[in-house]
């Protein structure tokens, strides 16, 4: 088989091959569940069933996406830019704990200024904590895939130096937990008797809002310049420090409203497993996405609805609840697998 | 056409080494190759000359069995070539010297020519025998270099007969050069012309891919013209003139933009003593002194990497001075920033056209706004005006005659020409008083060069003074009103083109100056 170059990729195209690649990433894994030895179809029936399958498995799927189109806007608005932040956890630790600090009595607003304060305060955490790493890098030329992924370790370690120590719940017996956030910051449900909050409505909003940002505005103008070629962008005269500053205060920004929106909307009071690893997952689903910040909201959603499906299908048919990690990143690999045929066209001598 | 081909071989008197038959290739919509018969003789140099596209590189990939042709059949000496093998096609007897080099830099001359003949566990058992056999093919075809010696300490062109010696050691018969005059000095082109008539002698047939007329006029037998993926034109070089080989090519006649006389009026860049430190292996910049006035096109030849690239990395504002004094309009440059540059009223024409010059995934509205979209004029409110991007685009392409795009294309998709387009147009759209041209008809075409030379004319006339890098002399002597030489980061004294001529330009690119300048080189070096 040889390649050839594509001269026109039409649109159809670009759709199917994705979807084309979860399809054959479902069926690889197949065989691992006949492996396994449960029935395939039925187990992915459990996995479709525990994912969407009824109103209360949708609205947990959908709680689960949030934090993941936030974790997943950050990546993709940073990596559009060649700025490989993969400190994302780390922000969105950064995000929870600011909030905290200022959410649990420190500061009062009423409800519909709360939230949006709460939003701005986890931003400017998670954005200052990823600046640290990106100012090396312009002025020293440090890796900041290295500095950003070691920091998470920092801030998750400086988390826990504050549960267990100064932050610690008298009320909560002993339990490294912080007290809560006061009620006008408490994120507001969006069905009842589920776990679903309104920080799916936010997660949205800036999913639109980052697409509209890098789409049309001057400073995504640069980001997208500088991220598909630096060397031009120099030349041209765009100011190169200033975009990869201002992108890592968006992205560090995005994952520590992340951390905001797990905190305000779902436990109310920071834990140390508030976080799964979500900003790790939010690399996949940017890559998944291709990067586009509305492609997110949907490669966060089939993420989320493959991890809370797995645990349903791990319980009905008692396989483990790793597939689905496995089975994300086979999808994640066959899609990017297939960017390559979207891009050439395979020809058999 | 099989007429001409009959008769060129009587001319020769060669029998038929080589035949392409009927040979078609489709890139989607796009037909590259359209039913191409082409025939080569013994001891024959068939010159394979046709505009960027024209579907050149695509036949000779096909010849050599990069890619599938979709009809057609290939035969060598008389035997059918299995389709799609680069090895079945080194079995047969066809090399290929591609215009960029693949060679070992850290390896000697012989191994370089040996790798991948032998097994690598006794690559070093039949040395002498490959020593012998080397120095029989450099002595009988003049291909003169040492074979101890390390690639890394041989000059261009001989790099270039490394590659030759690595075909013919494999067996070539026929050899396919691709623009292999391109990285050479004229002196360099001599030699290399004298030596390629002693391989034809020898009954090598050679294939000799160029888009520059008067050295296929100097060294062809017979002149093969491709336009648009068809043969248009096949017949022995005796029949062959300059302007109807431009017109083959182009489909129609072109007219070549002349220089006019015009008074050079002040002074807008200048530079006294500039010197630029180059980084580790690069080339500094030592003593420059240039004045560069209204109405002035100053031309600067030399052999690339003799520190054109500091020179325009100093004009572009990616560098700034280490020594010296450097004014744009009478204002000091002491820091880099292209920004600053654009502001001073410096436009840029870059080398490199897919690497610095445009964002390829940008649309062609993008790039044509790329150093002007933060003004007023394409956005407000920190919003960029799309229709303000769209009206312009249609604009630029209309005035420019861009051609294969509109405003949305991928600027990535464009041919060199249209993509060099794009660029004057967003540079003389600043109206420049200074312009940087650096390689600004590079791989460009007949036709596109003839373009980009009007528009720099055109913008001289209007009052700009241009700087001209160029590897070309005939474009320098062409286009320049003044000419200086840059050779291991001096620069030579300029001299007006009525008194250059192009020996002595090349004599002076090689380093044999002036007797002060060459030896001031030599002490760089």
């Amino acid at each position: 088989m040889r390649l050839e170059p594509r001269a026109h990729v039409p649109l159809w195209l670009n759709l199917a091959a994705p979807l084309t690649a979860i399809a054959l990433a479902f069926l690889l894994c197949g065989l691992l569940i006949a492996w396994a030895g449960a029935p395939v179809l039925a187990a992915y029936g459990a996995l479709v069933k525990g994912a969407l399958g009824s109103v209360f498995a949708l609205s947990e799927t959908l709680t689960r996406a949030a934090p993941l189109i936030f974790t997943g806007l950050a990546a993709a608005v940073a990596f559009r830019a060649k700025l490989w932040n993969i400190g994302g956890e780390g922000q969105l630790y950064a995000g929870a704990l600011a909030a905290t600090y200022v959410g649990t009595g420190l500061v009062t607003l009423p409800p519909l200024l709360m939230v949006p304060f709460l939003f701005l305060v986890g931003a400017l955490a998670g954005g200052l904590l990823l600046l640290l790493p990106v100012i090396l890098k312009l002025k020293l030329k440090v890796d900041e895939v290295v500095t950003t992924l070691l920091l998470n370790f920092v801030v998750l370690l400086f988390a826990n130096y504050l549960l267990f120590g100064p932050w610690k719940d008298p009320l909560a017996m002993g339990w490294p937990q912080a007290a809560p956030i006061i009620d006008e910051g408490v994120l507001s449900p969006l069905i009842p008797r589920t776990r679903l909050h309104s920080g799916l409505l936010w997660a949205v909003f800036f999913a639109v809002a980052a697409w509209a940002f890098i789409r049309y505005s001057k400073w995504g103008f640069e980001i997208r310049a500088v991220g598909n070629n630096p060397e031009a962008a120099r030349f041209a005269g765009i100011p190169m420090g200033a975009t990869v500053l201002r992108t890592a205060l968006l992205s560090g920004g995005l994952a520590g409203m992340a951390g905001v929106c797990e905190l305000a909307g779902l436990k109310g009071y920071l834990t140390l497993d508030i976080s799964p690893g979500f900003g790790y997952t939010g690399i996949a689903v940017a890559m998944l996405a291709g990067l586009h910040p509305l492609g997110v909201i949907a490669a966060a959603i089939f993420v989320a609805a493959i991890y809370n499906g797995a645990d349903a299908m791990s319980r009905a048919m008692s396989i483990s609840n790793y597939l689905a990690d496995v089975l994300t990143a086979t999808a994640l690999l066959l899609v990017l697998a297939s960017v390559l045929f979207v891009r050439y066209r395979p020809r058999l001598r | 056409m099989a007429q001409a081909q009959a008769s060129a071989a009587a001319a020769t008197g060669a029998e038929p080494v080589l035949r392409l038959s009927g040979i078609t290739k489709r890139f989607g919509a796009l037909v590259a190759n359209d039913a191409i018969s082409l025939g080569l003789g013994r001891g024959e140099i068939l010159a394979l000359l046709g505009e960027n596209g024209a579907g050149k590189t695509t036949l000779m990939s096909i010849l050599f069995g990069h890619y599938l042709a979709d009809e057609g059949e290939i035969a060598v000496f008389g035997g059918a070539l299995p389709p799609g093998s680069p090895k079945a096609a080194i079995a047969a007897g066809v090399g290929m010297v591609h215009q960029h080099f693949t060679l070992g830099e850290n390896l000697t001359v012989l191994d370089n020519i040996v790798l991948g003949t032998e097994p690598l566990w006794r690559l070093k058992q039949n040395r002498a025998a490959a020593l012998r056999h080397v120095e029989d093919l450099a002595a009988r075809f003049g291909l003169q270099v040492e074979s101890r010696r390390l690639v890394r300490d041989l000059s261009v062109g001989e790099r270039q007969r490394v590659e030759i010696l690595k075909a013919l050691y494999r067996g070539a018969r026929v050899l396919i050069l691709d623009e292999p005059t391109a990285v050479l000095t004229p002196q360099e082109v001599e030699s290399f012309f004298a030596t390629l008539k002693t391989m034809a002698a020898e009954g090598l047939s050679i294939i000799f891919i160029s888009h520059k007329l008067n050295e296929v006029m100097a060294i062809a037998d017979r002149v093969a013209v491709l336009r648009q993926g068809r043969l248009v034109a096949d017949f022995p070089i005796a029949e062959a003139s300059r302007e109807g080989l431009a017109e083959a090519m182009v489909g129609r006649a072109v007219a070549l933009p002349e220089r006019s006389r015009l008074e050079p009026g002040a002074p807008l860049l200048r530079m006294e003593g500039v010197g630029l430190r180059g980084a580790e292996g690069k080339v500094s910049l030592e003593n420059l002194d240039i004045t560069l006035c209204e109405k002035e096109i100053f031309g600067i030849a030399g052999v690339s990497g003799n520190g054109q690239a500091a020179l325009a990395a100093l004009i572009s504002g990616l560098d700034a001075p280490t020594a010296g004094r450097f004014e744009i309009l009478g204002d000091a440059i002491a820091e880099a920033s292209p920004g600053a540059m654009l502001k001073r009223g410096v436009g840029r024409v870059p080398e490199d056209r897919h690497a610095t010059g445009v964002v390829g995934d940008f649309t062609v509205e993008e790039n044509l706004v790329l150093e002007a979209y933060g003004g007023d004029r394409f956005s407000r409110f920190g919003f960029v005006k799309g229709v303000a991007l769209r009206r312009n685009a249609e604009e630029k392409i209309a005035a420019f005659d861009i051609r294969g795009a509109d405003a949305t294309t991928a600027t990535r998709s464009l041919s060199g020409g249209n993509m060099q387009k794009v660029i004057l147009a967003r540079v003389l759209d600043q109206k420049p008083r200074i312009i940087l041209a650096n390689q600004p008809t590079r791989g460009l075409d007949v036709g596109a060069a003839a373009a980009v030379q009007a528009l720099l004319f055109q913008a001289r006339a209007e009052g700009a003074g241009i700087v001209l890098i160029s590897e070309d002399l005939e474009e320098l002597l062409q286009m320049s009103d003044r000419i200086a030489v840059l050779y291991h980061g001096r620069l030579s004294a300029p001299v007006p083109v009525e008194e250059a001529d192009l020996r002595t330009l090349g004599l002076m690119m090689a380093g044999h100056g002036t007797a002060e300048h060459s030896d001031e080189g030599r002490h760089a070096s």
